[in-house]
């Protein structure tokens, strides 16, 4: 089998196991990027000196019988992530020239957890879309169907995983940046309770809401992402303090028993026919298997998206005011006075998505319209936020799929932003309360994969995972690869 | 239904320069998002306490107030679009 259709947890295990070495792993993977990555645009920054630099000193730490369950392996970053001596641009025009002055904690913890780094993928500017068509530097292609969209904003990190340019990726999620794309890609996509990840160098979209996670192929590739980069970080305000299970370990938890609470809300009006079939017929793999299914109904959770839409852009309106062309980032020609040097830096910096979201978020924050959106929004999100406390008292994990529809063609939704946000109806829920959440593949629309999606109260990743991977023992899909990259 | 001053207005609050292309798409999305978030307006959520975080229980941590950065001015002005002396420029503020 070629190198690029094993898992991480497989390359690992044949990297400990002397099958072949690192570097070459790495070299296959770097060769695939240089084929393939002009097709998909996944790509900002390749990094392969840098990659085989640290491919020679993971074959080094496995040649002294040093490393653990990653070392060696290669993974591409989302262009969030701040990266110490690299290009750092988040999509955006903004960053266009921003080397980062230091190391993201998630990058650290990986590259002390022997992992690769082969490049920084491409995303929606700022983290702000659902499809990767606000980037700055252009659209990503799905690899399963290359005239449609990957999803987003980790559309990046989504494509190159899904065509085996990278065995693994890191995301972001505030929304459902990690779990929609990889819906759409075909791939496992965690995001971890709110605080379980560090946002240190994780460059800042709605701080209550901003999650760090992993594309993958697997469960158990996941779970071995996240063991390597959760973890309390003094640097970051909102970490939590709590130890960190060994999420690999706890895989094999069967899900006999389990009780599965199926969101009534989320099989609704919207919802595509043929993902639809294909998360009920996960969900019958879960009977099957012994779990236990029951209906649920979260009332307020239908209320996720508008909520979204004040929280969010009031968070971004408030990070965003750090770009002012003064420190760092981009800054406009021939200013006239400082006023112009603000407006026209930011004017020309951010394109139209970001500056829709700075303005819906400075309108709801401004003097006489706090409490009616704002405030009302934060109260709204209790509502949604008691529905899930109540959920868990009858249920251990609740599922329902992770987008309404397969990937949708490049172009289709940009010129109305309230169709394209109602793509994040089934994942904003799980930010909104801070809940860790995992999409997993779970079949083929048309030749379109879709996703089913898992969540979990605070904290219960290892739950989580042991239930995708549990269905990924009895299913292939994760294993499906886009046939034109296979 | 904002107006073309609603977004002027908006814009100079978010110190944003909007051309005259964006103007009039702004002031139709923008109008459009407010209309969709305005359907929270109607829902009871009298007694309910605003939920600013994630994690209720989670309090903000404090350290001891000692300085633990090193001056690292040098590199972080690397970024910087222009410096002189170890300061930041900008266009004359007072005359």
């Amino acid at each position: 089998m070629s190198l690029h259709l094993h898992t991480a947890a497989e390359l690992a295990r044949g990297i400990r196991g002397g099958e072949y070495s690192s570097v070459e792993v790495t070299r296959h993977f770097l060769e695939r990027i240089a084929r393939g990555n002009e097709r998909l645009n996944a790509f900002i920054t390749v990094t392969a000196d840098r990659a085989l630099e640290d491919a020679r000193r993971a074959d080094a730490q496995v040649a002294r019988g040093e490393g653990g369950p990653l070392t060696g392996v290669p993974l591409a970053h989302k262009d969030i992530f701040c990266t110490a001596g690299i290009l750092t641009t988040c999509g955006s025009k903004m960053l266009g020239g921003f080397v980062a002055p230091y190391d993201a904690t998630v990058v650290a913890r990986l590259a002390e957890a022997g992992i690769v780094m082969l490049g920084k993928t491409n995303m929606d500017e700022f983290a702000m879309g659902s499809s990767n068509e606000t980037s700055y530097y252009g659209p990503v292609r799905n690899p399963w169907d290359e005239a449609r969209v990957p999803g987003g904003s980790s559309g990046g990190s989504a494509a190159a995983v899904a065509a085996r340019l990278a065995p693994l990726a890191t995301g972001t999620d505030t929304g459902g940046s990690v779990r929609q794309p990889a819906a759409l890609t075909g791939l496992t996509g965690l995001k971890p309770t709110y605080g379980r990840v560090s946002r240190y160098g994780m460059i800042a979209f709605a701080s209550s809401l901003d999650q760090g996670g992993v594309l993958a192929q697997s469960a158990e590739d996941a779970a071995l992402v996240l063991g390597a980069m959760a973890g309390f970080d003094p640097r970051d305000s909102t970490s939590v303090d709590a130890p960190v299970p060994d999420y690999a370990e706890q895989l094999g938890k069967p899900v006999k028993g389990l009780r599965i609470g199926i969101i009534r809300e989320f099989f609704g009006e919207g919802l595509d026919a043929g993902t639809g079939q294909a998360v009920e017929a996960a969900l019958e793999a879960y009977r099957a298997l012994g779990a236990e299914l029951v209906e649920v109904s979260l009332p307020a959770l239908p209320l996720s998206v508008p909520t979204y839409y004040v929280v969010a852009p009031a968070e971004c309106s408030s990070n965003l005011s750090r770009y002012d062309g003064v420190r760092f980032g981009y800054r406009c020609e021939r200013p006239r006075d400082l006023l112009d040097l603000y407006t026209r830096s930011r004017g020309e910096g951010f394109g139209a998505e970001v500056k829709r979201r700075i303005m819906t978020g400075t309108y709801v924050l401004s003097a006489g319209y706090y409490d009616a959106y704002y405030l009302k929004a934060q109260k709204v999100r209790s509502l949604i936020n008691a529905d899930f406390k109540r959920a868990f008292q009858e249920v251990d994990v609740l599922m329902g799929p992770t987008a309404p529809t397969p990937a949708f063609p490049i172009g289709a939704k940009v010129n109305d932003p309230i169709t394209m946000y109602l793509n994040d109806i089934y994942t904003i829920g799980a930010n909104m309360a801070g809940l860790p959440a995992l999409s997993a593949p779970c079949g083929l629309v048309d030749g379109l994969p879709v996703g089913l999606q898992i969540i979990g109260p605070h904290f219960a990743e290892p739950r989580v995972l042991a239930a995708a991977h549990a269905y990924q023992r009895e299913t292939d899909w994760h294993r499906r690869v886009p046939p034109a990259w296979a | 239904m904002l107006t073309r001053r609603d977004v002027e207005n908006i814009a100079h609050l978010a110190r944003l320069q909007i051309t005259e292309a964006e103007m009039e798409a702004f002031a139709g999305s923008l109008s459009r998002i407010i209309e969709f978030v305005e359907q929270l307006g109607p829902i009871d959520t009298d007694g309910i306490e605003p939920m600013p975080h994630p994690l209720e229980d989670q309090v903000q941590r404090l350290r001891e107030d000692e300085p633990v950065e090193s001056d690292r001015r040098a590199l972080y002005q690397q970024n910087a679009p222009a410096t002189e002396a170890g300061l930041y420029l900008v266009p004359k503020v007072i005359e």
